[in-house]
């Protein structure tokens, strides 16, 4: 988040506009979590449907808690060290005014609170997309409640906390490049190196199995970022909100055309996974810098992104990890691109007057975005990759390769995504509801 | 009696159906299959990630014919199933030793 622009020495008071733009666009972040769900859901195969699904929702479930608990705090409160804030007033959001307002802006602490809580959600939702197939749930589940304490809450810190050290260095990440996009990426990458690869991986189809939902979950997501990124400003007073809207939008369109192009020319069709993937990519990377660049500086973003993005999703094969829905691919690759762009598109007419190279600039932000985006990978990383260790010795990460074969849905959740009916119409499976005041019983996995 | 089994392509069942009515088939059985000739299959790709699809979908048509019938019936099926495509498909014929109508009892050429 940028710095409050304090005209004159007069106090803000609460806008009843910014609070309820504020309040829309915490819903449309919201809803990119579900549409995450159903970007991941169909590029599965049809036997891990409800897990794929079930791995995003969840975080709705825990990330909550916690951030109400300390996770607020944590990442917001008073800074101490620039690692990390605290401010007891927030546990529980137990000594919160209705009307007390986030510093130095024209929004209640509660709706700031509500906001950032949508970014927290959905982080650690995105690692879920390379792990496809082969995670207990309870193990994702538990790493989900550690990663977000001790990766996402320190370094929405470090990027948007006041006295965090990327703050205070003058990193630009307007709504989440590093925080978000770079952070999952690199945790996404530091957990499959330590659970490997799926079982058949490069050896059996795994084709997605409903490039429909794929769409639906893409075009959610391309609607809950107009609240992600232009809600980034926290206001709509001085139009940079809707400068970051506008490249929104025309970076997602860019990078999308970008990915159809290069797919035509490299594999001959301009392929539907190729349209939503590279529509995502734009979005990741004019995430960071939206508010920094202009609208033919998010043609640039966005096109180099799709490409880049698109040319990134093959390291898989050629390197040999698994990231099975191409986390690292499109989220760390698009958060690095737009990130680094910042220093060489920033116009010096948006969220700042800070200049890139290419307006004059210098190169002096492109080392400072440098710093903000490998320190962050690195640490995500190597963090993540501890914790994915950790429970993988303590609990197991994976389920067995039986339960992984017979499809991950049924083992993990008692339940199938899509009932085939086979012979007899679906008679075959016998249904016996559990007697009243009996515990049901327990399903054989 | 002759069971004649064709293996076609699913978008030319209609005009197989229609065909083989025209004919005076009183009867026929439809199953969806998969598979591959010569030709083998097609390519699909996933972000890059090329899928080579070895069985493609097909339907197979069953009709049991008397014996005078059976290489009329073929030519019927061959022309209505023709696309003049890779990919059109095979149709054979067995002898069949004997048929039964299950709900009268009825067998041999009364069956059919």
């Amino acid at each position: 988040m940028a710095p409050a622009i304090t005209l004159a020495a007069e106090a803000p008071t609460l806008s009843a506009a910014n609070t309820g733009f504020m309040l829309i666009c915490s819903a449309l972040v919201m809803l990119m979590t579900p549409g995450l769900a159903f970007f991941y859901g169909g590029m599965v195969r049809v036997k891990s449907t409800l897990n794929m699904l079930m791995m995003s929702f969840i975080s709705l479930g825990i990330v909550t808690i916690l951030w109400v608990l300390y996770g607020f705090s944590l990442a917001f409160g008073t800074d101490s060290g620039s690692l990390i804030g605290w401010n007891s007033d927030w546990v529980g959001l137990s000594n919160i005014g209705l009307t007390e307002l986030w510093d130095g802006y024209t929004i209640p602490i509660f709706v700031f609170m509500v906001f950032q809580l949508m970014f927290a959600i959905i982080t650690p939702a995105l690692i879920s997309g390379a792990l496809a197939d082969r995670v207990k749930f309870t193990a994702w589940a538990l790493f989900i409640a550690l990663w977000a304490t001790v990766v996402y809450f320190p370094v929405a810190h470090w990027v948007w906390g006041a006295g965090g050290w990327a703050f205070e260095l003058g990193v630009i990440d307007f709504a989440g490049g590093t925080a978000v996009h770079i952070n999952a990426g690199a945790a996404a990458l530091g957990v499959i190196l330590v659970i490997g690869k799926r079982v058949g991986f490069k050896k059996d189809p795994m084709r997605p199995h409903s490039l429909p939902l794929v769409m639906l979950g893409a075009g959610l997501l391309w609607f809950g970022w107009f609240g992600f990124n232009a809600g980034s400003w926290l206001g709509n007073d001085d139009g940079v909100g809707a400068l970051m809207f506008v490249n929104t939008q025309i970076a997602t369109a860019a990078a999308m055309l970008a990915w159809l192009i290069y797919e035509k020319i490299r594999h001959g069709a301009f392929t539907t996974l190729g349209a939503a993937s590279g529509a995502v990519s734009g979005l990741v990377a004019i995430t960071p810098s939206g508010g920094a660049v202009s609208p033919l500086g998010a043609i640039a973003v966005g096109a180099i992104a799709g490409l880049l993005c698109a040319m990134a999703v093959g390291l898989k094969y050629k390197f040999g990890y698994d990231d099975s829905l191409d986390v690292v691919g499109v989220h760390l690759v698009g958060g690095v691109v737009g990130s680094l762009l910042v220093g060489l598109f920033a116009s010096g007419k948006g969220q700042s007057t800070v200049e890139g190279l290419f307006y004059g600039g210098g190169m002096t932000q492109f080392w400072k975005q440098c710093a903000g985006v490998f320190a962050v990978l690195a640490y995500s990383l190597i963090v993540s990759a501890i914790l994915a260790f950790v429970i993988d010795k303590t609990m197991g990460m994976r389920v067995t390769e039986d339960d992984e074969i017979a499809g991950i849905d049924q083992a993990e959740h008692a339940e199938t995504a899509y009932d085939f009916s086979g012979a007899g119409g679906g008679a075959a499976r016998t249904a016996v509801p559990a007697a009243a005041g009996t515990e049901s019983k327990k399903v054989d996995a | 009696m002759k069971l004649i089994t064709a293996v076609v392509k699913p978008h030319r069942l209609d005009e197989i159906k229609e065909a083989l009515q025209a004919f005076g088939v009183q009867g026929l059985t439809v199953t969806e299959a998969s598979g591959y000739g010569r030709q083998r299959g097609h390519t699909e790709v996933y972000r890059g990630a090329e899928y080579t699809v070895d069985l493609v979908p097909k339907i197979r048509i069953e009709v049991l014919v008397e014996d005078e019938d059976a290489e009329q019936l073929i030519d019927v099926v061959v022309k209505a199933a023709r696309t003049g495509k890779i990919g059109d498909g095979k149709v054979w014929s067995i002898p069949v030793e004997t048929a039964v109508r299950v709900r009268t009892g009825e067998r041999g050429p009364d069956a059919l």
